[in-house]
Order: C-alpha cells, then structure tokens, then sequence
C-alpha cells in the first residue's frame, strides 16, 4: 500500500466513525426505541383482541412490510412537501425507521405474547388478578425473553439500514464515506472501510445481546435448552 | 355455600353440559367421578369462568348470580373468594416458588408484603415444601410444583377450592404425596370440589362423591352411598372397571 492511501484511510477512520457515534447510532436507538413502543401498543392490541382498532393495525403492518424502507423514506422526505408538510431530514428518518421496524417488531412481540402457555393467564386469574395485571406482571416477562434475540437481531438490522438515510441528506456514516471517496477516488479503500466499521458497531450490539439473553436466562430460570 | 342450578354448556354444537345441579355445604369434599368427555372438567372450569356457562344460576356467600350475564368485576370479586389447582399445575414460570404464592396476595388483595411472605411461608410449609421457597417451577419435580400450586391455593384462605384433576399429569410415585396433602386439607374441613380418577382418595377423603357422564350427574350422594350401596348398573360398571384395571 502506498503512503498517500494509508494517510487517506488513517484521516477518513475518525471522521467517519464520528459520524457513526454522533449520527447512526443515536439514530438507530432513538428510532428503535420509538420502534418499540409502536410495536408493543401494535401488538397489546391485536393479543387483547380490541375489535375497533386491530383493523387499523392490520393495515399498518401490511402497508410498511409490503414496501421498501428506502421508498418510505423517500415518500415522506421527497413526497410530503408536495402536500406542505416539510420535514427536516433527520426527524424525517427517525419516523420513516421508527415506523418501520415498528411494524416487524409488533409481529415479533405478539408472537412471543401468543407463545405464552394459555394456563399462565389462566391461573393468574384464578389467583384473582385482571387482566392487566397478568400481563404486566407474568406474560409480558415471558414474552420478552422469547422476543428478546429477535428484537435484538431487528436491532442490529437497523444500524446497517440507518445508511439509506444519507439517501435524504442525513449526514450519517455512509454519506460521510461517499464524500471523502468522491474527493479522494478511493471506492475500494473507503468503503471497505465503512463496511469495517459497521462490523465494529454490530459486534458490540452482538455482545450487549449475549450479556442480555444470559442475564434474562438467571432471571427466568434458564429455560434454555444445552447439548 | 356454593350453590349452581341448571349448568348449561355448549361448545361448537356439542352440548357437553346438559343442566348440571350442584350443592355444596361449609366443609365438603366432592369428588367429582366420571368417564372421559363426561363434562367434569368443563363443569369446574365453569364453575370459576375460565370457561362461560349459557346458562345457570350461581347462588355464593348468600347472593344469586346468572352465570352468563356475570360482570368481569363480580367475577374477579367471587374468584378472590374461591381457588384452583389445574391438573397442569399452571404455576407462573418467570417466579419462585414463594413468589407464586405470595402473587396473588400483594398484588390481587392487596395485602401488605409481609403478610403476604408469612402467610406463604406457612402455606409452603403446610405443603412440605420449606426448603423450596426460591426455587423456580423448571427446578422443581412435578409433585413438587402441584404442592405449589396448592400452596398458592390455600394460601388466601378460600372459601371453596376446585381441583382439576390434580395428579393426572403426575408420575405415578409422586401422586401419593400430592394426595396426601389434599387429603390433610380435607380434614382441616377446607370445601372443596375435586375432579379426580383417583378412586381410592373419592372413597377415603370425600364426603360426597358426584358421578358425571354424558354431561348430566347420575348420582350425588355420600361417599358411602356412593361405594357400598350403589344402586345404577352405570356406575356399578364403572366402579368395576376401574378397579379390575388398578
């Protein structure tokens, strides 16, 4: 390798990882997380079978799994202001992505909520409990160890899927390297090298899954199956 | 105490209660015997509306009821006055032993959490389980759980506790130990409805013995009415065929 590329990969390293720190990953954690409380009202209302709005909750999940993500975003970003509604790109991303994942990991946690045995709700309320409060305090609990290496693995899909917003001019990681490679005319070098440091933020979350799912294992007993 | 008149069951066109009467006094123990498919089971399970009876009158602590048009609130009320043991033991998987016990208690009646761990502790105890308190159901034996799920009934002192065939799920060695405990609460004078095929706990700790089939109760009389001068060929044959396979 000659000097001029090592010097171009050595300063471009920390521009670009900044931008994962200041940008991808809040990006990706503020939507999951909106993506979470989308996906658990979507999910309680299905599981409880509230009649009036599961229709619309139906058609939600349809409408976002049946479309790409990167149309979504363009649809709200490029399309909306044909209406009067302009959005700033990255409140406009965090939206389109939170409701996105939101529709996934509505399915993920009414799976998990179903995969509860029936006798659980049964015996809470027979111990006198209502129906919240079986959910609360016995179901949910379950549900989250069953959801939790999906929902993880919904996660770590985010943080990869976070680069489609430097398609509406958040200037996030990947945008960060298209610039330095359009100056520089290193495509190779720079993209491996972003891809790298995707690999770097992955693995972490990886980690943090392994270290959850063992801790959820104490909590509920372990109920994992070993070879 | 507990009185149901006219029990009505319907699941899919496969009537499965035909009108069901039933009494029972402070203090007894009824067992409940029958053939397979003959509605015990759904009989209890409408008894604490885990399943909703069409029709039937439920007469409880002095006040009558209609069964179908019950209120979610009345029924939470009446099932903090009565238990259940399920024949899967149904014990909450994501807590202890003491925390399956205790759950009810704190959370359903309110009652301050150290009451709550005394009364479980005694219960658990009661049920030969003192060593166990902060075990988990996947820890546990299958005797052992349904000893849980016994404690977790008693535990709130109910005025009636319903045993859905409590040891079917068990092995066979650890049945009697199961047995054992019920039948200690009989003698407490604890009223308790019990779906079994355990002949011999009807015939030794029950007071009254019911036999179902086809959804309707063919008898329902004392226990040695039921054993030494059964009269209906029915039951007579049943009774015999149960014994030869023991």
């Amino acid at each position: 390798m000659n000097e001029r590329l090592i010097n171009i990969l050595l300063e471009s390293f920390p521009k670009i990882f900044l931008q994962g720190i200041l940008i991808t990953i809040p990006l990706t954690l503020v939507s999951f997380a909106l993506a979470l409380v989308i996906a658990m009202i979507c999910a309680m209302i299905q599981v409880a079978n509230v009649k009036w709005l599961k229709p619309f909750v139906r058609f939600y999940i349809w409408i976002v799994r049946g479309t790409p993500l990167l149309v979504q975003l363009y649809l709200i970003y490029f399309g909306l202001p044909d209406l009067g509604i302009v959005l700033p790109a990255l409140p406009c991303a965090v939206m389109v992505f939170a409701l996105n994942e939101g529709a996934y990991c509505a399915e993920t946690m009414r799976a998990a909520i179903e995969s509860v045995p029936q006798g659980q709700l049964e015996a809470g309320y027979c111990v006198g409990m209502s129906y919240m409060q079986i959910m609360r305090r016995i179901v949910l609990p379950q549900a989250f160890r069953t959801a939790f290496p999906p929902l993880s693995n919904s996660l770590i899909s985010m943080v990869k899927d976070t680069s489609l917003a430097a398609n509406i001019t958040v200037m996030e990681m990947f945008m960060q390297a298209q610039r330095i490679a359009g100056r520089t005319y290193e495509h190779l070098a720079l993209y491996a090298e972003t891809a790298l440091i995707y690999l770097i933020f992955c693995t972490v979350f990886t980690k943090l899954q392994r270290m959850g799912e063992k801790k959820l294992n104490t909590l509920s007993g372990g109920s994992s199956i070993r070879a | 105490m507990l009185e149901v008149k006219g029990l009505k069951k319907t699941f899919d066109n496969n009537e499965v209660l035909k009108g069901v009467d039933l009494r029972l006094g402070k203090g007894d123990v009824l067992a409940v015997l029958g053939p397979s498919g003959s509605g015990k089971t759904t009989m209890l399970r409408c008894l604490n509306f885990l399943e909703r009876a069409d029709e039937g009158a439920l007469t409880f602590l002095g006040a009558e009821h209609d069964m179908p048009s019950m209120k979610p609130k009345q029924i939470a009320e009446y099932r903090r006055h009565t238990a259940f043991v399920f024949q899967s033991f149904n014990l909450f998987l994501n807590k202890t032993a003491i925390q399956n016990v205790t759950e009810g208690l704190t959370v359903a009646r309110r009652m301050p959490k150290a009451e709550a761990r005394e009364r479980a502790e005694r219960a658990l105890i009661e049920v030969g389980l003192e060593g166990k308190f902060d075990s988990r159901p996947n820890e546990l034996s299958g005797g052992q759980q349904q000893r849980v799920a016994i404690a977790r009934a008693i535990a709130a002192d109910p005025d009636v506790i319903f045993f859905d065939e409590p040891t079917s799920a068990l092995d066979p060695e650890l049945i009697g130990g199961v047995l054992d405990v019920i039948r200690s609460l009989a003698e407490e004078g604890r009223t308790m409805i019990v779906v079994t095929h355990e002949i011999s706990f009807a015939r030794n700790a029950a007071s009254r013995v019911m036999f179902m089939d086809g959804g309707r109760v063919l008898a329902d009389e004392s226990a040695h009415e039921f054993f030494e001068e059964q009269k209906l060929p029915r039951i007579q044959a049943f009774l015999n065929k149960i014994e030869r396979e023991i």
